[in-house]
């Protein structure tokens, strides 16, 4: 099996997401099955990984369920998280979407 | 295990008219409207630990909330009732002195209007508060079951980790105290969006199925019309993305029990097991949000009969309830840290790798029977009283909702 940050927690054998388990630091490279990733902000425990490619549209798969569609395509190893995962019922509200993501918005 | 056994403290109960048995032997000061606070907390104050104050702020007369105060009122917890009014408001406060007086408990109704103001009504109040304080400390307890226990749980302040520390490991207590007999009871119908299908699945009846199915689709359209989910900024932060995903996280509060009913804010579950409560009005959109924080769910609950609630947070909720002790189950772990002094379960530990859900599970069943022989939780020693009500409306739940 390839390797796997030991950070990244699989919640459910077909999920599309890991959760963290513990902060990553901006800048920290980490490994997602064997491929080595960058991650360009710091992501406090609880944040989602993807942990495969997710199309634009398809569903996202966390506890073995989905928790919403991705509003764009989603790279292994790229933050999951308001940016590009959009709800199937009800539209998520935050004080700043683009704050909260971590994300830069380019 | 066997040691704990035989170690573990016996839990207690002060037994009431109505067969039910109480872990507490508190005072409910409770006001009838807004107008009637200050002087209710006011004669509260001369006993802290021993008079918790309750009550309704609204002017307008709601079914809902007489019907939640007469249950709360009647709380097993609840050894005596002191009702404070200000004398003009619409709450019938003759029918509440009524249901509090034939369920054998102490009770004294005093309105502002007619005892002189302020500082006599709570000198009065403090006089009556004073001589049932001493009653209710020398009163007799009987032996209690686990299976006698009714435990409620909600998670608050939730985040990332919520869903799978905290929430599966209090789904371990709840199957335990299932098994045990006790009733359970998990609720917010508008933080089971997502979970409709799975859910439905452990209904003991396809009839009950129907019945959990269209609670949450009902609170789907109902949060729909508001425009805001049961989603907070601090859930995001924390990690969490969608409501579905929020869902999922406290749907695993449920455990893995069949589920046994549907109830509605302020019925008794009629026998052991595991109950949905539908918390979101009927109807169309009145009053607001359904619950506009933490304690209102928890009010509920102790409507139903809850002698504790189970109160798993991520983000830090420090918060108790007037009434019926609050568990704090810690989440995070890293919130555990700074908030330690709130905290009775450390369910971060599960993701350090320190403790199993299984292992967490089975401190939190232990707590709740510590709870019934006498331990006070960190949020009961601290003092938090917290009590909020508010309007609602409710249809009476249907006969597909508690089948056997």
């Amino acid at each position: 099996m390839a390797a796997t940050d030991s950070r990244l927690l699989l919640l459910s054998p077909g999920d599309s997401v890991y959760v963290l388990r513990d902060q990553v630091a901006a800048g920290e490279v980490i490994a997602v099955q064997g491929r080595h990733v960058t991650v360009p902000v710091a992501l406090g425990l609880g944040h989602k990984i993807a942990r495969v490619a997710i199309a634009a549209g398809e569903k996202v798969i966390k506890y073995g369920a989905p928790i919403g569609s991705a509003s764009t395509a989603i790279a292994p190893g790229e933050h999951v998280h308001l940016h590009n995962l959009r709800s199937d019922y009800t539209p998520t509200h935050s004080r700043d979407a683009a704050s909260d993501t971590g994300e830069e918005t380019a | 295990m066997n040691n704990a056994a035989k170690t573990a403290p016996a839990l207690r109960g002060y037994p009431r008219r109505d067969g039910r048995k109480g872990i507490r032997n508190v005072i409910a000061v409770a006001y009838l409207v807004e107008c009637a606070h200050h002087v209710a907390r006011e004669i509260a104050g001369i006993d802290r630990a021993a008079a918790h104050v309750i009550g309704f702020p609204g002017c307008f007369p709601n079914v809902y909330a007489q019907k939640m105060m007469e249950r709360l009122c009647t709380h097993p917890n609840v050894g005596a009732v002191m009702i404070v009014s200000l004398g003009c408001e619409s709450f019938d406060r003759d029918r509440l002195a009524r249901v509090v007086a034939e369920s054998g408990r102490p009770v004294e109704t005093l309105v502002i209007q007619n005892a002189g103001g302020t500082r006599s009504t709570i000198a009065a109040g403090q006089d009556w508060v004073r001589a049932r304080a001493a009653e209710l400390a020398a009163a007799p307890t009987v032996p209690m079951d686990v299976s006698e226990l009714v435990v409620g749980t909600v998670c608050g302040g939730s985040d990332g980790t919520s869903g799978i520390t905290g929430n599966p490991a209090a789904g371990v207590a709840f199957d335990r105290l299932v098994a045990a007999g006790a009733t359970c009871i998990f609720e917010e119908t508008g933080e089971l969006i997502g979970c409709e299908e799975i859910m439905a699945a452990r209904a003991a009846t396809p009839e009950l199925a129907v019945e959990l199915r269209a609670s949450v689709d009902k609170a789907a359209r109902y949060y729909a019309t508001l425009g805001f989910g049961s989603f907070a900024v601090g859930n995001a932060e924390g990690g969490l993305t969608t409501i579905e995903e929020k869902s999922l996280g406290a749907y695993m509060k449920s455990g893995q029990s069949p589920i046994s009913g549907l109830i509605k804010p302020g019925d008794i579950p009629p026998r052991g097991g595991l109950y949905l409560m539908d918390v979101v009005p009927d109807g169309e959109v009145r009053f607001g949000f359904p619950n506009i924080s933490d304690n209102a769910e928890i009010v509920e609950m102790m409507a139903s009969g809850a002698h504790c609630t189970l109160f798993v947070t991520g983000r830090g909720s420090v918060v108790g309830s007037a009434l019926a002790p609050v568990i704090k189950i810690a989440a995070n772990p890293h919130m555990y840290r700074r908030l330690a002094e709130d905290m009775d379960i450390n369910a971060g530990r599960i993701l350090e790798g320190a403790a199993s859900v299984a292992e967490v599970g089975a401190e939190i069943f232990d707590f709740v029977s510590a709870l019934a022989a006498g331990k006070q939780s960190a949020s009961e020693a601290l003092g938090h009283q917290e009590f909020i009500l508010t309007y609602k409306s409710f249809e009476p739940i249907g006969p597909a909702c508690l089948p056997v």
